[in-house]
């Protein structure tokens, strides 16, 4: 049982650092289609960060340690916020009661010192940038939490592997509305958290309407491969916990549940890939209707729960 | 030595201190003489409540005194000597940091009454935490009050400060007034002013809830909670920095205490009592941090996070009450658990934070953010220090913030399951509130520290600062130490915070915070974090060429630091979000020419209470008493006349 506790573990971690670069890949291969292009190789995010990480790193004068940070302490913390999240029904490697809590709060960390060296840099562009991802989080937190509630009430877990173990699908049979309430609220999220069309346009850069990509601007080499590389993991994290409540049957077999997973998450960045073919950007004034209509779907689920 | 001796030789070597400084030695000396004797009674002090918090509650202390009703009785349980650790700590580090900032040969008019009534502060304070008997609690209270409204008023030849000490002054008698009627409320239901638990049932609930509401609105002033929270910005703002910090790290604790005390009375509060804290607390800890975001005054912006941390604490007792009232001894351990650490851990950081504006204060004379940035350079350790500070105000993992917030939102979420709505309901109210101050928390102190620290100098305030002396980098980097500390090792405070829980929960039922949240997981999480961290930068170190050029700039040819983000800008998307509670002032010049000449544009976030609700409704009253004036003629025959009248009604209605 321990050897497969193990192998699991092991297997989760490959899949968090492995798999993320392909999202992208997808997301940008379903967008090309959809417009009658050929577009990038579905691996060009491997490529891009195989190169990024063999070149050197440029620095500005203004900087402190502050902005050499910035990326360490974003990746870390995406790679341990990764480590709490259930893959479909593989429990995480750790677990424990509050897990959900320290989730955000580790990603809230990463944000934290990612927006802390792009103002370390002086540019406005980046001022700019790392504004807009703090002030939209502030958001997206109170949204995810919500859907928190909806799931602790359901399933009267305090940890994410309780909340979306086997007890789900009475849930998904009871509840389905609530649940898919929150779904929806917790798809907005990733859009949000990970800077997609509506909230931001991950392919322009040096405008005055981007969020994520412009607070990056002055990174460079491994620095830049470690965001790029984190950003992906943090889609990916989002994408499971969407699956997690979206898909609640186990096939039984471990290896099936695993391959589900792979399927799941492609098909989402399918998905994200469709939204963004069929929809522009947001104006900048509307995003924040946005996700507080994301947090009303998830208090409505929540509201559903309690009556 | 019994915990009161040890106390009482704290006391008298705090009170002696404050005494060596009115010494009419010439020099330093008797500000050193005062730092050492502080020194010594706040190690004594801290020993007192170590011994309690380890071995269990003091024997107490009971002398006679002359007047009616009142006793001198001290007792140190688990619960005052939690409260006395902040107490000592902060006002031993304060009196270090003060060796450097507010100099006897610098400040020599000041400086000795400064140091004589920050010693008398902290010594009415510990016996504000300690007293048993409610005019003992309340002589101590008036003086630590008093003390502090001398303390705030150092620099009185300033207007604004003289302005912030009579809105202090004004709001601290409000409170003590409304506490003058708890304690007639006490005597009435005892008949002494003895402060013991109530026996089950012994009080009518009517009585019960007068008095709750009573401490309510005197603590919840003196603790600064929305909406009674309108003396304390602008006093936190314009005292000296370390008096800030005691401020704001202990003296609004001091109403913390008050209202943990006063719930300790009662064996079965009713629910609603929980509700409402909780209520409150989300309301204070939301609007504080909103508020927070708007100010360009740094000590100021720090003043609105100490309304926003009270707001939690407030959730957390809220919670406990919530949870003795239902009877379940996990939300009492989780709710007055998170309560209690986040007393201290904010006692610590907010400390460290104001320590660390004072700093910079110091070194560059302005409190205004957007004329700093690129401290970090001039002031490494004083930078490093904020940084930590401003990550564990916003509740960040591995930092002591996170630990106690933490025990909050499990205790919430562990009420979710409860059948009646008024268990659940504030939990669905509390727990997106949490995430939200959370969330603006890190906006507004990467603001802080983005504007203040990072980036290019953007006047010459900045540009010629240097870092302090270590009589004020010290204090900060134990205080950092304590922040880093609490945080990897939680399992180590706990055992105390469990002691200090036991004692409030009166029904004996206590739940080991060890059993309900994860202090392990916790430090693992803070070892992975920073062992990740540290080999990732020490790979990157390897790997990476440093190359050292500008910052890119977009093709323009000459930037110059006053085109970078300031703080006000940085804030701008969310005070424009906030602008139905903030209302933001703007003044702008116009630009209608064809050749506009040079234009302004300034925005200021006022304290919406004070300046739009409270001055307002106060000048309409003065404006109705104005009606009563002429009654006052100055002349006696009219006087007279009024005696008569009275007199004539009385016996009319006698």
């Amino acid at each position: 049982m321990n050897t497969w506790r193990l192998v699991e573990g092991s297997l989760h971690l490959l899949l968090l650092l492995g798999l993320p670069p392909l999202l992208p890949g997808v997301i940008n291969k379903t967008k090309a289609l959809m417009a009658g292009r050929v577009g990038p190789p579905v691996l060009q995010g491997y490529y891009d960060l195989a190169k990024l990480f063999r070149k050197g790193m440029v620095f500005s004068r203004t900087t402190t340690w502050v902005f050499k940070a910035g990326p360490v302490v974003a990746w870390v913390t995406t790679v341990l916020a990764g480590l709490l999240v259930p893959l479909m029904h593989h429990a995480p490697p750790a677990a424990f009661a509050g897990d959900m809590v320290l989730l955000v709060y580790l990603l809230a960390l990463g944000r934290f010192f990612m927006a802390a060296a792009a103002l370390d840099t002086g540019s406005p562009f980046e001022g700019m940038g790392a504004a807009r991802e703090v002030s939209y989080a502030s958001l997206a937190e109170p949204a995810l939490f919500l859907g928190f509630i909806a799931m602790a009430k359901l399933t009267g877990s305090l940890s994410l592997a309780g909340m979306f173990s086997g007890t789900l699908p009475e849930g998904w049979s009871g509840a389905a509305a609530a649940l898919v309430l929150v779904t929806a609220s917790w798809f907005i999220v990733l859009l949000a958290e990970n800077s997609r069309i509506p909230f931001d346009d991950p392919n322009t850069h040096l405008e005055l309407t981007m969020i994520h990509e412009v607070m990056v601007l002055d990174h460079s080499g491994p620095a830049l491969g470690l965001i790029e590389h984190g950003a992906a993991m943090k889609l990916f994290i989002f994408g499971a916990l969407v699956l997690d409540v979206l898909i609640p049957v186990t096939t039984g077999d471990p290896w099936l549940d695993w391959a589900l997973l792979l399927a799941g998450v492609l098909l989402l960045a399918v998905l994200i890939g469709l939204v963004e073919s069929s929809m522009a950007r947001l104006r900048l004034n509307n995003i924040p209707k946005l996700l507080v209509a994301a947090c009303l779907l998830a208090l409505f689920g929540v509201i559903l729960l309690m009556v | 030595m019994s915990g009161e001796a040890l106390l009482a030789l704290a006391l008298g070597a705090v009170l002696a201190g404050g005494a060596a400084a009115l010494l009419p030695a010439p020099g330093e000396r008797p500000q050193r003489i005062a730092v050492g004797l502080t020194t010594l009674g706040a190690a004594l002090g801290l020993a007192a409540a170590a011994s309690v918090l380890a071995y269990g509650p003091s024997a107490g202390l009971r002398l006679g005194w002359a007047l009616p009703g009142a006793e001198l009785r001290l007792q140190i349980d688990a619960l005052s000597a939690w409260f006395l650790v902040p107490i000592f700590l902060v006002s031993g580090l304060g009196a270090w940091y003060g060796l450097d900032s507010w100099r006897l040969s610098e400040h020599p008019a000041s400086a000795r009454r400064l140091l004589g009534f920050y010693a008398l502060a902290t010594a009415a304070m510990a016996i504000v935490v300690t007293a048993r008997n409610g005019i003992l609690f309340l002589a101590a209270w008036e003086v630590m009050t008093v003390s502090a409204f001398m303390l705030v008023t150092t620099e009185d030849e300033r207007q604004e400060v003289r302005e912030a000490g009579w809105i202090y002054f004004i709001a601290a008698h409000a409170s003590t007034l409304l506490l003058f009627g708890l304690l007639g409320l006490l005597w009435r239901a005892r008949g002494s002013f003895d402060l013991e638990p109530f026996a089950a049932g012994a009080l009518s609930p009517a009585l019960a809830s007068g008095m709750f509401l009573l401490a309510l609105g005197g603590f919840g002033i003196k603790a600064g909670l929305f909406p009674v929270h309108v003396w304390l910005p602008p006093a936190h703002a314009n005292a000296p920095s370390h008096v800030s910090a005691l401020l704001s790290g202990v003296l609004i604790k001091m109403g913390v205490y008050g209202m943990v005390r006063v719930t300790w009375l009662f064996g079965d509060p009713p629910l609603w009592w929980g509700a409402l804290l909780l209520a409150l607390g989300v309301v204070s800890g939301v609007l504080g941090v909103a508020f927070a975001l708007g100010q360009h005054d740094l000590k100021r912006l720090l003043a609105y996070h100490s309304i926003e941390n009270i707001g939690i604490i407030f959730i957390g007792l809220g919670l406990a009450v919530g949870g003795r009232a239902a009877g379940s001894p996990a939300l009492v351990a989780l709710g007055l658990g998170g309560a209690l650490l986040h007393t201290w851990n904010h006692g610590l950081f907010k400390t460290l934070l104001f320590f660390g504006a004072g700093a910079v204060l110091h070194r560059t004379h302005t409190r205004e953010i957007d004329q700093l940035g690129g401290l970090a350079k001039a002031m490494p350790r004083t930078a490093l220090y904020f940084l930590v500070g401003a990550a564990a105000i916003c509740g960040l993992p591995p930092l002591n913030g996170f630990v106690s917030e933490l025990f909050v939102y499990l205790g919430l979420f562990g009420s979710l399951g409860a059948a009646a709505p008024l268990r659940w309901l504030p939990a669905v109210l509390a727990i997106p509130a949490l995430a939200l101050i959370g969330a603006l928390a890190v906006a507004c102190f990467v603001k802080v520290c983005g504007a203040v620290f990072l980036g290019e100098p953007r006047t010459d305030h900045a540009r010629h600062a240097r870092e302090c002396g270590p009589a004020m980098v010290f204090p900060m980097a134990v205080l950092a130490a304590c922040c880093v500390g609490i945080g990897l090792f939680p399992a180590l405070v706990v055992p105390a915070l469990d002691r200090a829980t036991a004692g409030w929960s009166l029904a004996g039922a206590t739940v080991p915070l060890a059993g309900l949240a994860p202090l392990a997981a916790l430090t693992w999480t803070g070892a992975a974090l920073l062992a990740g961290g540290g080999l990732l930068a020490l790979a990157l170190r390897a790997a990476g060429l440093d190359t050292r050029l500008g910052t890119w700039d977009c093709g323009y040819v000459l930037p110059t630091p006053r085109m970078q983000y300031t703080g006000s800008s940085f804030a701008q998307v969310l005070v424009t979000l906030w602008r139905t509670v903030l209302i933001p002032a703007v003044t702008r010049g116009t630009s209608d020419q064809l050749f506009p000449g040079p234009s302004h544009y300034a925005t200021r976030v006022p304290d919406t209470v004070l300046e739009r609700a409270l001055l307002p409704g106060l000048r309409g009253i003065a404006w109705l008493l104005a009606w009563l004036r002429p009654l006052q003629r100055g002349s006696i025959h009219a006087y007279l006349f009024y005696v008569f009248l009275t007199l004539l009604i009385l016996l009319l209605f006698k």
